[in-house]
């Protein structure tokens, strides 16, 4: 994912991947070959087999119905017609456009031409998909719209996707690692929670301080260690005097395989010890709990409602981490105070 | 002050028969192929009687205009009309010459205008030569037609070639360099070569206008065809000369009333050609 202001070189980047703009230094490699130096005939060749590229514009080829369009990239390779049109109505059915295969793509609207782009790209079956602010000329809806069925095809391709764009919450929606361009230069690049919790500069912290962190920010990014846990084992005393030591009113109870049985809270365990109970006893095992990946936007509703912390467990259901209320408004006030220190 | 008398009518005079006395033979080869060419349409038009002529270019002018039945019931009206005035063979001979010289134009300016199109340096050394092609008075062209052809439908053809020829080089130069730059790196990204580029991508969608000057060149071919009466071209505008020799309104009148139809078929039909945008 590049992204930057309009000016700042991200799309001439995107254009010497495949040398529609000749790179002037460097190395550009793809399987190891170098595409900076290769000739016009390897050229054309990784750019028929490896690459291809959708438009901001679209781009399409007016003369042509949706199916030529998408076949085109085959035909330049010489496939035969059978074959290249089988390819092309399986680019076509992919990208949710069955039935339109002989429109003509004035007929279509926006986000449909767009779609027909997007076959055409994937038509060929290339290695790296380069997408040149592909979805900005779409207004809002159908823009998430093609960036929700992008993310769900890719999850099924598993492509290199290298994405243009100047809107920052599409990057970080998208992108796997963001690469913040100023001026040419990349000022830094990294996951989109790097790049949110750890800026490079002014520039890049200037550049996202309008973010809304709660979209971005997971779980797994404001959980603190699971510490202290007691086990359910242990007796009560033991619990009583960790949550006394860590001055907490209630504590997380796991079994040797650290998975969570329940949660102890302080006032039953001292009502328990006068009553000579068990930790089973007195355990509430209807607890909160979320996976690793949640992010915070969906947390705080739950976490206002309930007084107790939320266990943070991975897929084995193993207690991993906690979050208290305390956390999360931690993760944001850091951020706020960057931003207070930047104006 | 006296400014020197430069010789540039002797210059150009002496260059002309130079040529002349030098290449005659090329132009004796080149002239016996227009012959050939116009001949070979005149036959053609004329082995069909009129009315079934009529009937199989009205049908087929529906067919290639994309049936449109106005333009094919007025085109055979018109040509009915020719043949009741009895202009029949005069019109096909002018038709002949009109498609001949379009044919020999459009065959030297497209591939003209798609290399001016792609070289700036050539761009560069057409331009001045269109602009002189141009405003230059067409009459001009049928003295230097004369001495290389003598008098007849050659000279006629060949400057109603150089006269027809201008606005279907610019307009093809125009169509290709109008090519959307996303359209130009669309067929490079894919990987085209520069012959794929230029037929799948770059011509189709110039189409429309250098079918504009496609157009424009086979009416200004009509228009010259007419004036090149004057150096021995058969056809209506001969009979629009004789008409105007011997102050015969009535002749005159029937032999432009022919030319306006012919003119009239000949724009829309191709025309109708033209992709919508």
């Amino acid at each position: 994912m590049l992204m930057g202001l309009s000016g700042s070189g991200k799309s001439t980047l995107l254009r010497c991947l495949n040398r529609l703009i000749e790179p002037s230094d460097g190395h550009i490699l793809i399987d190891g070959d170098d595409i900076a130096t290769m000739d016009d005939k390897e050229l054309r060749e990784t750019r028929r087999k490896k690459l291809s590229m959708v438009f901001q514009g679209f781009a399409l080829l007016p003369h042509r119905t949706v199916i030529d369009n998408v076949a085109f990239g085959l035909e330049i390779q010489g496939v035969s017609k059978e074959e290249r049109y089988a390819k092309a109505e399986e680019a076509i059915a992919k990208v949710g456009l069955k039935g339109y295969e002989s429109s003509k793509t004035s007929q279509l609207s926006g986000g449909m031409q767009q779609r027909v782009g997007l076959a055409r790209a994937l038509a060929t079956d290339p290695d790296v998909l380069l997408m040149d602010e592909a979805f900005s000329a779409l207004d809002p809806l159908i823009r998430s719209e093609m960036q929700d069925e992008l993310l769900a095809l890719q999850d099924k391709m598993k492509k290199t996707i290298v994405f243009v764009s100047h809107d920052l919450d599409e990057a970080l929606k998208l992108g796997d690692r963001i690469a913040i361009m100023k001026d040419g230069i990349i000022a830094q690049i990294g996951t989109a929670e790097e790049i949110l919790t750890d800026p490079a500069d002014d520039y890049v912290s200037e550049f996202v301080a309008g973010v809304d962190r709660t979209k971005i920010l997971t779980a797994e990014n404001v959980m603190k260690r699971p510490e202290p846990v007691v086990s359910i084992n242990s007796g009560l005393k033991v619990a009583l005097q960790l949550m006394k030591k860590h001055g907490i009113s209630s504590i997380f109870v796991v079994d040797p395989e650290k998975t969570v049985k329940g949660i102890l809270f302080i006032d039953d365990a001292v009502a328990a010890v006068k009553d000579k109970k068990t930790i089973q006893d007195v355990l509430v095992t209807d607890i909160l709990s979320v996976k690793p990946d949640v992010p915070i936007k969906e947390i705080i509703p739950v976490m206002s409602d309930s007084s107790s912390p939320l266990a943070v467990i991975n897929e084995n259901n193993k207690l991993i981490g906690v979050i208290v209320r305390g956390s999360i408004l931690g993760a944001l006030a850091i951020t706020e105070d960057d931003q207070n220190d930047l104006t | 002050m006296i400014l020197p008398d430069l010789p540039i009518g002797e210059t150009v005079e002496s260059g002309v028969y130079w040529l002349n006395d030098k290449f005659g033979f090329l132009m004796d080869i080149f002239s016996n192929i227009i012959d050939i060419l116009i001949s070979s349409f005149k036959d053609a038009l004329l082995f069909l009687p009129p009315f079934a002529f009529i009937i199989v270019a009205t049908i087929l002018i529906y067919l290639i205009s994309r049936k449109n039945i106005k333009l094919a019931i007025g085109s055979a009206f018109g040509l009915l009309l020719i043949d009741s005035m009895g202009l029949w063979t005069l019109s096909m001979e002018t038709i002949a010459l009109v498609l001949s010289s379009a044919l020999v134009a459009l065959l030297i300016a497209i591939p003209t205008g798609i290399i001016a199109a792609k070289n700036e340096t050539i761009f560069h050394i057409v331009k001045p030569i269109l602009d002189f092609m141009q405003t230059m008075p067409s009459f001009v062209y049928l003295i230097p037609a004369v001495i290389f052809f003598g008098l007849g439908n050659v000279p006629g053809l060949v400057a109603t070639i150089v006269f027809a020829m201008p606005p279907a080089i610019r307009l093809t130069n125009l169509g290709i360099r109008q090519v959307p730059v996303e359209l130009e790196e669309v067929a490079t990204a894919f990987g085209t070569t520069s012959i794929q580029k230029l037929f799948k991508v770059e011509l189709p969608v110039a189409l429309p206008t250098i079918m504009a000057g496609v157009n424009q060149c086979i009416m200004l071919s009509l228009s010259m065809v007419v004036i090149a009466a004057m150096i021995g071209a058969r056809g209506l505008g001969y009979q629009v000369l004789v008409g105007i020799q011997r102050v015969n309104i009535g002749q005159g009148f029937e032999a432009g009333l022919g030319i306006v139809i012919i003119a009239i078929i000949l724009d829309r039909l191709t025309q109708s050609l033209t992709p919508k945008k």
